[in-house]
């Protein structure tokens, strides 16, 4: 009976483990692999040679689209992620009130979380394009007399727009659902304290709302950044390489040059961003992980 | 607000009236593009590419018929095969480590947790690339089930987090019944955890699903003649006209709709998961 019992507790003891370690170890080798890979791809040469010819390609070659990569990657991110927070505060704000109807303008509003960049880019390729909802509707209506071109390499500001559209629109509903739920966490008290104390609806949100929803705004800020590094699908269906993106560039690299090394070198430049802004992301937020792991 | 008897202020509507439009602004912002492609997919050719007809009024099948002659067909076909593989791996593997992060208390809990959070947050697709090398050695390069091996490891952190809450949300008494009649923990998972977290879990399930079918960089560059739908219409319809770009665009989202419809209960507390 007692060896029994202790047999038992030893297989408890160990169980945790027993059940992690396939998924554990299928991460590891899935990510760590590929990222050997990757170096050894990027850093030798056929005959497996330390090489930096790809770093130097990357860099100062005519044909690399590197540098215009990493600016329109940091530009799209940069006029897109303020539009999103922005938007998705209004969202949050907007069904924190009550009114009929508030559970179907949630579903709606988390509609796009579903939605692919691929398909995202299409359904406003059909609102912006020559015969598109929008060229149609304004001449209808007299306001334009030609269509408006957004496609097309002599209009890469217009495709620039298309993108910001199209992203502002899908993408939104991520940031939407990060600040909601920060916002359904502030206690009721506290803003029917301040109520108490004649505090007016702006006096609340500057001194209560916006305080507090400070850490979901920025978990939303982080993760958007993390994706704007790795933006695709939507640029390649608007704007192809007019508006060269990194992630964009790894795959042309890839697919269409052969420039393994070269890909590899993009690919390894994306994680590595990605793990310093993931890293600053559990700095600031390890103590919050670590009261949900308790929960 | 006004208190009962006392005529509430004009303000009072007015801002009432404000709030209503600006609620059904954002929902038409929202579902408008949807409508507009979805309505375009199924245009008639002469609609479309008339001026005049804002809104479609002759509506037809051929797009769809066309676009799935070019190929997409056969790529559905691989997007969903692809999918349950995803769907299965990811659980097969991820599940028994959510549960193990649900109901268990173990040393060095917290740091693998972190783990797998951090692991979340990396950029799968940059693994696709040096991928193409070991997947050529393996051959496994240009198959469905290398790309599904793929979007494995991106869905896996995603459910051992999910399945885990999920776990943690069925009450831990019930199981303490289980064992107080008797059952061991493999009866009490089996009869009592598992029905409980059926409905989240099938949630769960779906949302690996669309995850796996909305990827496109990782089958773009692990394919070339094995295509998934997003990276068919990558490669090859973005050269096809128009209306049949929209007809992608409808096959797309077709199934996130369907989830968006089932899962809406779950589609909140899961995302907020996801990206914590």
């Amino acid at each position: 009976m007692t060896s029994n019992k202790q047999g038992y507790s030893l297989v408890e003891r160990y169980l945790p483990y027993l059940l992690i370690a396939p998924a554990l170890g299928y991460l590891l080798f899935f990510i760590g692999y590929p990222l050997t890979q990757g170096v050894l791809l990027a850093f030798t040469d056929q005959n497996g040679h330390f090489t930096l010819q790809h770093v130097y390609y990357l860099l100062y070659s005519p044909s690399s689209n590197f540098w215009p990569a990493l600016e329109d990657t940091l530009a799209l991110a940069a006029v897109i992620i303020p539009i999103q927070i922005m938007l998705a505060l209004g969202f949050s704000l907007m069904l924190s009130a009550n009114f009929k109807g508030k559970d179907m303008a949630l579903y709606i509003l988390i509609i796009p979380l579903t939605i692919s960049d691929v398909a995202g880019g299409l359904i406003w390729y059909s609102l912006l394009t020559a015969n598109g909802f929008f060229n149609k509707l304004f001449m209808a209506l007299g306001i334009i007399n030609q269509p408006i071109q957004f496609f097309g390499y002599q209009f890469r500001p217009m495709e620039f727009i298309a993108i910001v559209l199209a992203e502002v629109w899908r993408a939104t509903a991520l940031v939407f659902v990060i600040i909601f739920a920060g916002l359904q966490m502030i206690s009721r008290e506290y803003i029917e304290a301040a109520e108490v104390f004649g505090a007016g609806t702006w006096t609340k949100l500057r001194h209560i709302i916006f305080p507090m929803l400070k850490p979901s705004v920025q978990t939303a800020l982080l993760i958007r950044t993390l994706f704007a590094f790795q933006v695709f699908g939507v640029v390649m269906v608007l704007a192809g390489r007019d508006i060269p993106v990194l992630a964009g560039e790894a795959y042309y690299e890839q697919t269409i040059l052969y420039h393994y090394g070269v890909a590899a070198l993009y690919a390894l430049i994306i994680a590595a961003i990605s793990v310093v802004i993931g890293y600053i992301y559990i700095k600031m937020f390890k103590a919050q992980y670590l009261k949900e792991v308790a929960m | 607000m006004s208190t009962p008897g006392e005529t509430p202020p004009i303000r009072y509507y007015l801002l009432r009236i404000v709030f209503a439009g600006i609620v059904i602004l954002s929902c038409t912002w929202v579902l408008l593009p949807i409508i507009i492609s979805i309505l375009y997919a199924f245009s008639s050719p002469q609609d479309f590419y008339s001026p005049k007809e804002i809104i479609p009024l002759h509506y037809t099948l051929s797009n769809i018929q066309k676009l799935l002659a070019l190929g997409a067909a056969r790529a559905t076909m691989n997007s969903i095969i692809v999918a349950v593989m995803t769907v299965i791996f990811s659980f097969a593997l991820g599940l028994p480590a959510g549960y193990a992060f649900a109901r268990f208390a173990f040393k060095g809990k917290d740091s693998l947790k972190l783990l797998i959070i951090g692991l979340r947050m990396f950029p799968m697709l940059v693994i696709a690339i040096p991928l193409v090398t070991l997947y050529i050695k393996l051959g496994l390069n240009d198959t469905l089930l290398g790309v599904a091996l793929a979007h494995t490891t991106m869905a896996l952190p995603f459910v051992i987090l999910i399945t885990s809450s999920i776990f943690v949300s069925v009450p831990i008494e019930l199981e303490e019944a289980g064992y107080v009649f008797g059952l061991d923990r493999k009866q009490t998972f089996l009869r009592i955890t598992l029905p409980l977290a059926l409905p989240g879990l099938t949630a769960a399930a779906i949302f690996t699903f669309i995850m796996s079918w909305n990827e496109v960089f990782m089958a773009a560059v692990l394919t070339l003649t094995n295509r998934t739908l997003p990276a068919f219409i990558l490669t090859s319809a973005m050269a096809a006209p128009d209306i049949i770009k929209f007809a992608a665009s409808f096959i797309m989202i077709l199934p996130a709709l369907i989830f968006v419809f089932i899962a809406r209960r779950y589609l909140v507390s899961m995302w907020g998961i996801t990206v914590r």
